[in-house]
């Protein structure tokens, strides 16, 4: 039976300025979502306020996995609810070598499948692998010095090892050259099945061609304006975002991501 | 929604496994308060030479004449009459665990020494009660002639390699508690290794404090001999009393042409002792000497490892660092002395301040004219917990040779809460995020500990962050 996780008219924002304006969807594991949108749009504020990033206030409305609340749930459960969120930016942590964090990360999940430390480091060579992420970056420190297409391929590893029930990637193509960007789909590609949702945001369609589509939903000032199938995105790599009506590029300040 | 902060830490230290006391076991133990009989006696009871017992009542004088240090941590609640300067547990120092008195082998078990000694380290030299009583040696060093004895025995056994080195590293009147030291020393650990001798395993020893008020004076000396290597460890834990306990130790270590030595200690003495030792090495030409100092316990600690570069080509390095929590005050850092020219150092500086513990970094870089080629870098980085702490960085650089390669970087931070964020959306919980960037903070040391302590000094950071989530 597939999971679900649903937003339900969900309002939310950050420095006492509301961003996210209503917003319902539903994502089912087996399916991959699409979440596009001009900037300032509000798809970074959904991100960040379905994994409970603490500068994010949620206003009202709701998220749910499998019918239950995760709305005040701190980040670390949402991920043992099988949450897991690629980071547009993700973070340096000094003296913290990937494996050893995986390693810890994978046990905070996957506590009922244990694995030996054996497999592990083979399960892990296996994902690096399909990255096209060379091995020595087991051993050196999350992030540090990774340049920004390692980054994100670093996202995908941690997204393969640790296999959520839902991955929302959060401008996952943003800064990838078209070699790294189809190694990232690759690796995305690869852990897609039927026991997991994806909910890929991206502002461009260039990422769609490799990673197709169940769904395009269209945020435009903090509402979904319209949702579809593959073709939507299509359709807006031709004609843009204005086709969509109010889906002005938003001013320089409403853009509102926290780094 | 969830509110996720930087928590105020509530320190909610576990010291059950080691706050235990034996009642008072003692053969021995000198009257409180220090005059020049204590001292007189002190050297009789051990049966020293005429020149040890003179060393003692000359360093007494120094220590009498020299002021209190007016900077460093506050020493204005020590009473030096309110201390017992000796205690003798015991009058033989066994070489086998069964031959140790049974209160004492308790101790140790607790304190899981013979694990240790199972192990991959090589002899185990404990400290209890100011005398050294359990004592071993692994048959391979003794055929290669090293020596590992308490400084005692050393004494009575090696008199004259003793006397060779002993106080011309540290002499009795170079601060205030060297004196001490050098008056009423006892115990601490003699190691010499001969020429060209590589000491694979680790050396080690135990450090304890149990009776109410005694000091802890003891006296190591480190004589390694030209192409020959070490590594000494040390760690030290003691039971949780409300009145003081002085630490007063005072290391040597001689480094001569070619030898690498290493000596690593973890200190992590409970809250009420103060911590105040002077530990130096010369290291000859082509010659290294590492310190590898972690700070973790005591009320107050001041600590400046050194290193003087005599020849040429050698190298010193001090890797510190230095965890304060409530009502504690950790001065650390270190000294690099460059006597001779293309000598190269590093001093990296490490320190965790939480709940209104201080941490200070005191360094000082010395070049001297005629030092040329010399490079040098010192790194010291400051971790703030929460807005009660505070951390102090006093760097002194006296470079004397423009031909000097010096660098040096400082930081200061606090976690941020992305970090936090970022670590928690991977499923760990707040307080396992918050260790795992501390421990990530502190790498570049824990990484050059042997894994037994590496895994100890996880252990007890952990038992630091415990309880911190609000």
């Amino acid at each position: 039976m597939a999971n679900t996780l649903e937003i339900i008219d969900l309002h939310a924002g950050i420095e006492g300025k509301e961003i996210l304006k209503g917003i319902d969807l539903a994502v089912k594991t087996g399916e991959i979502h699409a979440i596009m949108g001009p900037n300032g749009s509000g798809k970074s504020t959904l991100a960040y306020t379905m994994m409970g990033h603490p500068k994010y206030k949620l206003i009202s409305g709701d998220i749910k996995i499998d019918g239950v609340s995760i709305k005040d749930m701190p980040p670390n459960e949402r991920a043992l609810r099988g949450l897991f969120l690629g980071f547009q930016y993700p973070l340096e942590i000094p003296g913290v070598s990937l494996a050893n964090f995986l390693r810890i990360s994978y046990n905070a999940v996957r506590k009922d499948e244990p694995m030996l430390v054996r497999d592990f480091r083979k399960m892990l060579e296996d994902k690096f692998e399909t990255v096209g992420m060379e091995r020595s970056f087991a051993t050196r420190y999350l992030n540090e010095g990774f340049s920004g297409g390692e980054k994100k391929k670093a996202e995908v590893v941690q997204l393969a090892v640790l296999r959520p029930k839902f991955a929302v990637l959060d401008e996952t193509d943003s800064g990838l050259d078209i070699d790294a960007l189809k190694l990232v789909s690759n690796g995305i590609n690869s852990i897609t099945s039927s026991e997991i949702g994806i909910m890929l945001i991206t502002h461009y369609q260039r990422i769609l061609r490799y990673v197709k589509p169940d769904f395009v939903h269209v945020l435009v000032k903090g509402k979904v304006a319209v949702s579809g199938g593959a073709e939507l995105a299509q359709k807006l790599e031709e004609k843009g975002y204005a086709w969509i009506s109010g889906a002005e590029e938003a001013e320089p300040e409403a853009e509102v991501k926290a780094k | 929604m969830c509110d996720l902060k930087v928590s105020r830490q509530v320190i909610n230290e576990d010291y059950s496994k080691y706050d235990f006391k034996d009642p008072e076991q003692l053969v021995f133990k000198s009257k409180r308060g220090l005059t020049r009989s204590t001292v007189e006696e002190i050297s009789k009871m051990k049966n020293e030479p005429e020149w040890m017992r003179n060393f003692r009542i000359k360093a007494y004088e120094y220590f009498l004449e020299r002021p209190m240090p007016n900077w460093g941590g506050d020493l204005s609640t020590i009473d030096f009459d309110n201390i017992y300067y000796y205690a003798k547990p015991t009058d033989k120092a066994g070489t086998d665990w069964k031959d140790v008195p049974e209160s004492i082998r308790k101790t140790f078990d607790k304190l899981g020494i013979p694990e240790a000694e199972r192990k991959f380290l090589g002899g185990v030299g404990a400290q209890y009660e100011s005398e050294v009583v359990y004592h071993s040696l692994r048959e391979d060093l003794e055929k290669k002639g090293v020596v590992f004895l308490d400084t005692d025995s050393a004494l009575k056994k090696y008199p004259d390699i003793v006397k060779r080195y002993f106080g011309t590293i540290i002499p009795p009147n170079d601060n205030k508690f060297a004196a001490l030291n050098s008056a009423v020393w006892s115990g601490g650990s003699f190691v010499y290794v001969p020429a060209g001798v590589k000491v694979e395993v680790p050396l080690q020893a135990y450090f304890r404090i149990n009776a109410q008020n005694v000091g802890q004076f003891e006296r190591t000396l480190i004589v390694v001999e030209p192409g020959a290597e070490v590594h000494y460890i040390e760690g030290c834990t003691a039971p949780i009393y409300s009145s003081e306990s002085l630490h007063s130790a005072v290391v040597e270590i001689i480094a001569k042409k070619g030898a690498k030595v290493r000596y690593t200690t973890i200190q992590n003495w409970s809250r009420d002792v103060y911590n105040l030792v002077t530990k130096r090495a010369y290291a000859y030409e082509d010659a290294t000497v590492e310190w590898v100092d972690g700070n973790l316990g005591s009320r107050l600690t001041m600590k400046y490892p050194s290193v003087y570069l005599v020849g040429p080509r050698a190298k010193g390095e001090v890797l510190s660092i230095a965890f304060a929590g409530k009502d504690q005050h950790q001065d650390a850092g270190a000294k690099i002395v460059h006597l001779a020219p293309n000598t190269t150092s590093r001093i990296t500086s490490k320190s965790v301040s939480k709940e209104g513990g201080r941490t200070t970094y005191r360094g000082l870089l010395h070049v001297e004219k005629g030092a040329k080629g010399v490079k040098s870098s010192v790194r010291c980085d400051a971790l703030l917990l929460d807005e009660r702490s505070r951390t102090d960085t006093y760097p002194y650089n006296e470079i004397n040779e423009e031909t000097a390669n010096i660098t040096h970087e400082a930081t200061v931070g606090k976690i941020s809460e992305e970090a936090l964020f970022y670590l928690m959306s991977r499923g760990l919980s707040e307080s396992d995020a918050l260790n795992m960037i501390v421990m990530g903070f502190l790498e570049p040391f824990t990484k050059e500990l042997p894994m037994e302590y590496a895994v100890e000094l996880n252990r007890l950071i952990q038992l630091e962050m415990v309880g911190s989530v609000g």
